[in-house]
């Protein structure tokens, strides 16, 4: 497939946001039993809005990829009818209603409300408690729609497997994380270890997850070929014509037009910046390096990018076979 | 239940794009819009079309074959860009089986076009929506025609009738005879998709002569012959003489 900037965007921006808000749930429903020291709401409150910036880019970023910007406007809304069909439509439901719900975790937050439903139970905070459960699950439902939008096309093959779904929850999880420990770095600096150390189990989760899915569609045989595609039972068939001389919509729009050395080097890139060294960077910076921290999200992130590149670009859809420029 | 198709003969198709210029031409006039067209006369030209002729080499020389491949929408009785259109642009009718796109719900996010593995759409970079073949649904139905001319476009431009349109749900109409008796087949099987287009193949006609056609084993001027060489297992022929 050909990949396009404005889903490469949108996939791994809202992924940060999501993972960064799961981690700021996991702190306070950690220290709500007293296993981490209580923060202030401020804390809460910049770094879900610090989430809700990611998302929000995530949000403008899929603007770009509608047929125009306007139908954002007029358009989009219709976007919520077919949930019952397309992961798409359930996305684009999910991804406003996350983004409301961390809104209101922040206003709570921010309000310092503090009921508590279930009385006094020596767990406070539990209105925000609650309400942080249910984002945390609108959180994951809304990973598995991102992800699942590929991995129910059967026709690409290479992202019909459930490890794609695995590694939209993964990798967006650990690049939060890694942002979350950044965060504590000027925020909480004695959260810095307890964050450094889950973006690093996530990370590595995550590099287990990609790996098993880039050996899986290494081996990855094509269910479609020529002759099935024509209805013609011979072993040498030749395109003469693909019926148009200048490109078409489908020559573009499913190919990544790169060589496969081009192709090689993206994975390798995105493999050596998306795992080791991140976690080298939160592994030095255990100690609250500022610097350290947030060049680790960084490079994270730009690693992020190189491999939802490689995730477009691998996928080889069938029809390419009635286009033979691949 | 009807589900209208093409049924295209491949041992017809001489490969002259007839069916696309004509296809293009009629819908490109309608009241949907033009269908776009970059660069027409330039270097590049490029545009949106419902219907590509293709051509394939099968074999090796001397002995090759050429294979013109009309493509377009297989209007699916399973179709797989159905379900996943966000916005319910993209439908199939009930009535009839096309698969037809809602210009003005699309919000032109191609993602129909990533599940259809015929590559069967295409998108209108002027209007920013995805098109597809829609069986010249505008013409099909269309009252002030005359009647021979309610057909697809393309179905009407083909010169040596390699494109038949009709019922395929109805066994005895004539794409349905034509697919059971012709041997009719679906693109990519393998998928399930249950294309309703069906392609018939190329075929030869081939006669088989054994020797003894060519030698009439009973003919008279050979029957002196004969009657001088009677073997030991004495055939009818024998007796006849």
């Amino acid at each position: 497939m050909h990949p396009t900037f404005s889903v490469i965007f949108l996939t791994t921006l809202i992924g940060v946001g999501q993972g960064l808000f799961l981690a700021l749930f996991t702190e306070q429903s950690y220290a709500s039993v007293n296993l981490l020291p209580g923060q202030p709401g401020a804390f809460y409150v910049t770094g879900s809005l610090i989430a809700l910036a990611f998302l929000l880019g995530g949000l403008v970023a899929a603007i770009g990829h509608l047929g125009k910007p306007s139908y954002m406007v007029t358009r989009a809304w219709r976007g919520i009818t077919q949930w019952r069909t397309s992961w798409l439509s359930r996305e684009l439901i999910l991804l406003p209603l996350v983004m409301f719900l961390i809104f209101l975790y922040l206003l709570f937050h921010y309000l310092g409300w503090e009921a508590n439903p279930f009385g006094t139970t020596g767990v406070s905070g539990q209105l925000t408690l609650i309400l942080g459960g249910i984002t945390t699950v609108m959180v994951f439902a809304l990973f598995i729609c991102t992800a699942m939008i590929y991995a129910s096309v059967r026709f690409l093959q290479e992202w019909a497997c459930a490890l794609t779904v695995s590694n939209y929850i993964l990798l967006g999880g650990a690049s939060g994380f890694t942002l979350a420990t950044a965060y504590a770095a000027w925020a909480a600096p004695e959260l810095v270890g307890f964050y450094a150390g889950w973006a690093i189990i996530i990370t590595v989760l995550g590099l287990l997850s990609r790996g098993l899915h880039l050996i899986r569609n290494a081996r990855l045989k094509g269910k479609s070929t020529l002759q099935s595609a024509i209805g013609v039972r011979h072993n040498r068939i030749e395109q003469k014509a693909m019926g148009m001389m200048g490109g078409s919509y489908n020559t573009r729009e499913y190919f990544h037009g790169k060589s496969a050395a081009f192709l090689k080097s993206i994975k390798w890139i995105f493999l050596l910046l998306l795992f080791p060294l991140p976690l080298l960077l939160l592994w030095a910076g255990m100690d609250g390096n500022k610097g350290m921290l947030l060049l680790a999200f960084i490079m994270q992130y730009v690693g992020l990018l190189f491999e939802r590149w490689f995730f477009f670009a691998q996928a080889n859809h069938p029809q390419n076979l009635y286009y033979q420029t691949i | 239940m009807t589900q209208l198709a093409l049924v295209i003969d491949l041992n017809v198709c001489v490969g002259c794009h007839a069916c696309v210029t004509s296809c293009k031409q009629w819908n490109t006039s309608g009241a949907a819009g033009p269908l776009f067209d970059d660069r027409p006369y330039g270097e590049n030209p490029t545009g949106t079309f419902f219907n590509r002729v293709q051509t394939y080499e099968i074999g090796q020389f001397p002995n090759t074959e050429t294979l013109h491949f009309p493509k377009s929408c297989l209007h699916c009785e399973d179709p797989p860009c159905v379900p996943v259109c966000p916005t319910g642009a993209s439908y199939k009718r009930a009535e009839d089986g096309i698969v037809l796109v809602d210009y003005d719900k699309c919000i032109g996010c191609k993602y129909c076009s990533w599940a259809c593995p015929y590559g069967a759409r295409e998108f209108d970079e002027q209007q920013k929506v995805m098109k597809k073949c829609t069986l010249c649904v505008d013409r099909i139905y269309d009252e002030t025609l005359p009647e021979a001319e309610r057909k697809p476009a393309c179905v009407l431009a083909c010169p040596t009738s390699a494109r038949l349109f009709g019922d395929v749900h109805d066994s005895e109409s004539e794409v349905s005879v034509a697919i059971r008796e012709n041997g009719g087949y679906p693109l990519m099987p393998e998928w399930g998709t249950k294309p309703s287009n069906h392609y018939l193949p190329r075929r030869k006609t081939r006669h088989k002569i054994h020797k003894d056609e060519l030698l009439r084993v009973d003919n008279p001027l050979k029957k002196e012959d004969i009657r001088h060489e009677i073997r030991d297992n004495v055939s009818l022929d024998d007796w006849l003489m």
